[in-house]
């Protein structure tokens, strides 16, 4: 059993609102933004470090939050999908691409890729198949065999794509 | 621009429309099990088995239930004196069921068998107190090798007296001896497929959130089938069905691991309604591997009959299946689904099967997209080793044999009867996109070079929609809203098979409606009407039927107040872009919203006999028993001999699933099976050891495909109609039935020239290495 540690106070700034809290010095960055923002949308599909479906932006840098724990990220910004489109629901880029090339089935990976993705092409705005490739490998997904996700980082990315189904 | 009329003529269906789904999942939010918090909620987490058979000597629970926050602790004792009933209603209450108990009585039967359950007001507290809980074990041998199961004399439940399950067979094997002694070539192998599993990126979950005043239970579920949850949980708990409400509005994945209620559901169940608060469970990915169910792990002795032509003459498959302690559905009715289909799309004159399912001390098997594959694994492994003892060409020796249009009705050996399919079709469409010629110039002008490339090929044949009993029908009620908005209930809910969109597609199109007009309500059973949900492929055909028998109802009456108010003859109405015209006078029309005016405000304006209101509910029986779906899958390889590594260089699935409702989904469905089934060729493996303890319990240990593992997906598409609506097939199961054996067979076929012959599962790289006779 973990014996139990102090709640520590924490400043956090999430999608732009800054939010004081207490919380346990156990508590994952992950269940955080879920239990005590209700931000769901970032999801745990193994929280062990592996799928990628925890990914946020802790001031920028893409991180599986559920390694995380919410006393790290005192003092941070930090960014969900639910901060990555525009206020008045509009999709972002990367989002609008994922919608295009039918990047998603289930929709319980996405919100890690499109963080991911966000952040990759932000440091990477024009890369290779490879790259893209590599950039994808920390992520799981296993409804669409990664075909819509390939292409919708391609066309995000501002490549020529031709349409769905053709390589 | 539409050429719509009141007949409902193709608009949507058959375009790339992009998913209504996509805005609230892309933008976190969605609304999967884990996002729901209730008033008062507490948390469940279970104490599972360390060991894999042990008689249970006591559990002591006072430290857990002393544990600051911990609510209740329940054993056996507490929680299985509730249930009443633990039928699922596709087997109904007399299938010869194995005997459930919520938590473990007695005996612990596998590694992760669920012992006690503590619940708690977080989800932390309740896991701390989870590890206070003391169980004493008097272990046992387990039974884990299923191959020696049936005559090991420990037993896995001594009241059923044996581990054999159960068992099926066609024909008397006697019978075939004939065929199979005066044949020209015998070719016989034993073929062994390790376990694999569905891995949904969700794990299973429930809040079950029960209301002793009112005796109202709503529910929360992760769940392919939200009706069979309510009509499950009635049964367990006697609750009437009608107090019961289960609700999913997004699954993150199920690929048929959540079609069924299991133990751990039951146990949640229960609980929540002996606590009367809500009650949340969501397994973690231990768990998931650890108890949520096997799949894959069986093996046959299989052989063809050849005649000196390489024409099959006969076929005969001995299956055995593990089914681990607890199966759920039972298994033996699948494992002969094994045996029937194995002939696959073949002219394959006598034919015969055994197929059994046994027990062991090792998770129990669920279902798994295509359940089934194995026949189609087993056939065409067997295909291309007979090509190669008969040193024909692969696609030769299958273009002998394989099913022409002219042939069909065909009923094969083992009486399954296939029509509207067109094997020999996907197969040449196939072989001609990867330039099959080429493929082998290119191959043996590599093999100078030590580089050895290799081709695979898979045909099948698979009966998706099934038309009887639990699954033969499906509901639909549309409302068209006061506004002209259009709403379609149904009972569906989105497990990643794109069913809103479809459902949008297909109403939109049957109704003469804008797209952007439509909208979709599902996965609720307060309001959509009973359906079996997302299993055996269903999904399209039947949702199809609902709207099709739905909609007939409100075209007629649209059409019918629309004379009324245009002066014009019924038959002259047409219905499109969410308008009813005259023919041929096309500014002579009324909208939607105008007819709903009159339908539900002034309903004294109506045409004589047709009701005040815009609703419809109608329900779609279906008219054949199965609708058949034929695919073919080629893929070929590189196999690095120095590494064992396997690399797929080109895939191609060329499948006739009639014609598409939405040409993307036909694709992401096709492309997520295929490469489930290479994940499963290649580097998935939910092993066991010797003493039954699983050797992968996380993704660190279970290998899944990412996106540098996968190949670009060539499509190609051949379109013989169903007998059923629209013409529509199934297609959420078939890639994870072609892929396997497509990328055994390249793998095979590129180490050809070292004479071996893959007949076990996976092709890890230790595994190539290993065939190649390199430790
Ligand atoms: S949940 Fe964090 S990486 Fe899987
Ligand atoms: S869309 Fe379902 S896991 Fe990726």
């Amino acid at each position: 059993m973990v014996p139990s540690l102090p709640d520590v106070p924490i400043r956090v700034t999430v999608n732009g609102t800054v939010r004081h809290s207490t919380v346990e010095g156990r508590l994952t960055l992950a269940d955080y933004l879920r239990e005590d923002c209700r931000l769901t949308g970032t999801h745990l599909g193994c929280e062990h470090g592996v799928c990628g479906a925890c990914t946020v932006l802790l001031d920028g840098d893409a991180v599986r939050s559920c390694l995380i724990f919410a006393v790290q990220a005192d003092g941070a910004e930090v960014t969900t999908v639910e901060g990555i489109g525009g206020p008045d629901g509009a999709l972002g880029v990367v989002q609008e691409a994922w919608r295009d090339c039918h990047g998603l089935q289930c929709g319980f990976c996405t919100p890690g890729f499109v963080v991911t993705v966000t952040a990759f092409l932000r440091d990477v705005p024009d890369p290779t198949d490879g790259q893209i490739r590599d950039a994808l490998s920390g992520n799981i997904c296993r409804c669409t065999g990664y075909q819509g996700i390939l292409k919708a980082v391609h066309q995000a990315a501002g490549h020529a794509v031709s349409g769905p189904g053709q390589p | 621009m539409s050429a719509t009329t009141g007949a409902g003529t193709t608009r949507y269906a058959g375009a790339r429309i992009n998913r209504v789904e996509d805005a609230r999942l892309l933008s976190g939010r969605g609304t999967y099990v884990d996002d729901i918090s209730r008033p008062g909620m507490v948390h469940a987490c279970f104490v599972r088995s360390p060991v894999a058979h042990a008689r249970i000597l006591s559990i002591d629970v006072t430290a857990a239930a002393d544990h600051p926050g911990v609510v209740a602790v329940y054993t056996g004792t507490e929680l299985n004196a509730g249930v009443h009933a633990q039928w699922h209603s596709s087997v109904g209450p007399a299938g010869p069921e194995t005997p459930r108990p919520p938590l473990a009585e007695e005996k612990v039967r596998f590694v992760g068998d669920p012992v006690a359950l503590v619940v708690a007001l977080n989800r932390r507290l309740a896991e701390d107190a989870a590890e206070l809980v003391e169980v004493e074990y008097d272990e046992l041998p387990p039974v884990v090798d299923y191959e020696t199961a049936e005559s090991n004399p420990i037993l896995v439940h001594e009241a059923h007296g044996s581990n054999l399950i159960g068992s099926m067979a066609g024909v008397a094997s006697e019978q075939m001896a004939d065929a199979f002694a005066g044949a020209a070539h015998v070719v016989s192998e034993t073929i062994r497929q390790q376990a694999y599993v569905p891995v949904p990126m969700e794990g299973r979950g429930l809040v079950v959130d029960y209301s002793p005043a009112s005796g109202e239970m709503t529910i929360y579920s992760a769940t392919q089938s939200p009706h069979e949850v309510r009509l499950f949980c009635s049964r367990l708990l006697d609750l009437p069905e009608h107090r019961i409400r289960v609700v999913m509005r997004d699954t993150g994945g199920g690929f048929g691991q959540k079609i069924m209620v299991q133990r751990d559901e039951m146990c949640i169940m229960l609980a929540g309604l002996l606590l009367g608060v809500p009650v949340k469970w969501v397994e973690d990915r231990q768990e998931n591997l650890l108890a949520a169910g096997q799949s894959r792990h069986e093996h046959a002795a299989v052989r063809m009959a050849f005649d000196s032509g390489g024409r099959i003459e006969a076929a005969q498959i001995d299956f055995v299946s593990d089914c681990g302690a607890y199966p759920t559905p039972w298994p033996v009715g699948t494992a002969a689904v094994v045996g029937s289909l194995f002939p696959g799309p073949y002219r394959v004159p006598r034919a015969t099967f055994t197929a059994k399912a046994v027990y062991t001390n090792t998770v129990g098997r669920s279902a798994y997209r295509g359940p089934w594959q194995f026949e189609t694994l087993a056939r065409e492994v067997l295909l291309d080793i007979a090509a190669r003892r008969l040193d024909m060409d692969p696609m030769e020796l299958r273009r002998r044999n394989l099913l022409r249009r002219d042939e069909l009705p065909y009923t094969n050996a083992n009486g399954m009867p296939y029509d509207r399919i067109s094997p020999m079709e996907t197969f040449e469409q196939a072989l001609e996109m990867l330039d099959y010629e080429a493929f082998r110039a290119e191959q043996a002008r590599l093999r100078t070079e030590g580089r050895y490339i290799g081709v695979g090929l898979s045909n099948y044949v698979e009966p998706s929609s099934p038309g009887f009993g639990y699954y033969a029908t499906e509901a639909a009620t549309i409302r068209i809203e006061p506004s002209g908005k259009v709403n379609v209930y149904i009972a569906g809910g989105s497990t990643g098979n794109s069913i809103e969109t479809t459902v949008v597609q297909l109403a939109a199109d049957a109704l003469g409606a804008r797209i952007e007009d439509v909208a979709t309500i599902q996965g609720d059973t307060a309001v959509t009407g009973f359906g079996a949900g997302a299993a055996g492929s269903r999904s399209g055909s039947m949702t199809a039927g609902a709207i099709r028998e739905t909609s007939a109802i409100l075209r007629a009456r649209l059409a019918a107040i629309a004379a009324h108010k245009l002066e014009a003859a019924v038959e002259d109405i047409e219905l499109a872009d969410s308008r009813a015209h005259v023919r041929g006078a096309p500014a002579v029309s009324v909208s939607l919203g105008e007819l709903a005016e009159v339908a539900y405000f002034d309903p004294f304006s109506l045409p004589p006999g047709i009701p005040a209101g815009l609703e419809a509910s109608a329900r779609y029986t279906s008219d054949t028993r199965f609708v058949w779906v034929n695919a073919t899958h080629l893929c070929t390889c590189e196999v690095d001999v120095e590494t064992g590594g396997v690399t797929i260089l080109r895939y191609i699935v060329s499948e006739d699933c009639g014609p598409m409702i939405n040409p993307n989904v036909v694709e992401g469905q096709i492309a997520g099976g295929v490469v489930q089934g290479i994940g499963g060729v290649l580097l998935e493996h939910l092993a066991y050891d010797e003493a039954g303890n699983p050797m992968a319990t996380t993704f660190m240990d279970y290998l899944l495909p990412i996106a540098t593992d996968v190949p670009i997906i060539e499509y190609g598409h051949v379109e013989t109609p169903s007998g059923g609506p629209g013409g529509y097939k199934g297609v959420g199961e078939g890639g994870a039935i072609g892929a396997p054996p497509a990328v055994v067979n390249a793998v095979a076929d590129a180490l050809s020239p070292f004479g071996v012959d893959i007949t076990r599962l996976p092709l890890g790289p230790a595994q190539v290495l290993g065939l190649l006779g390199v430790d």
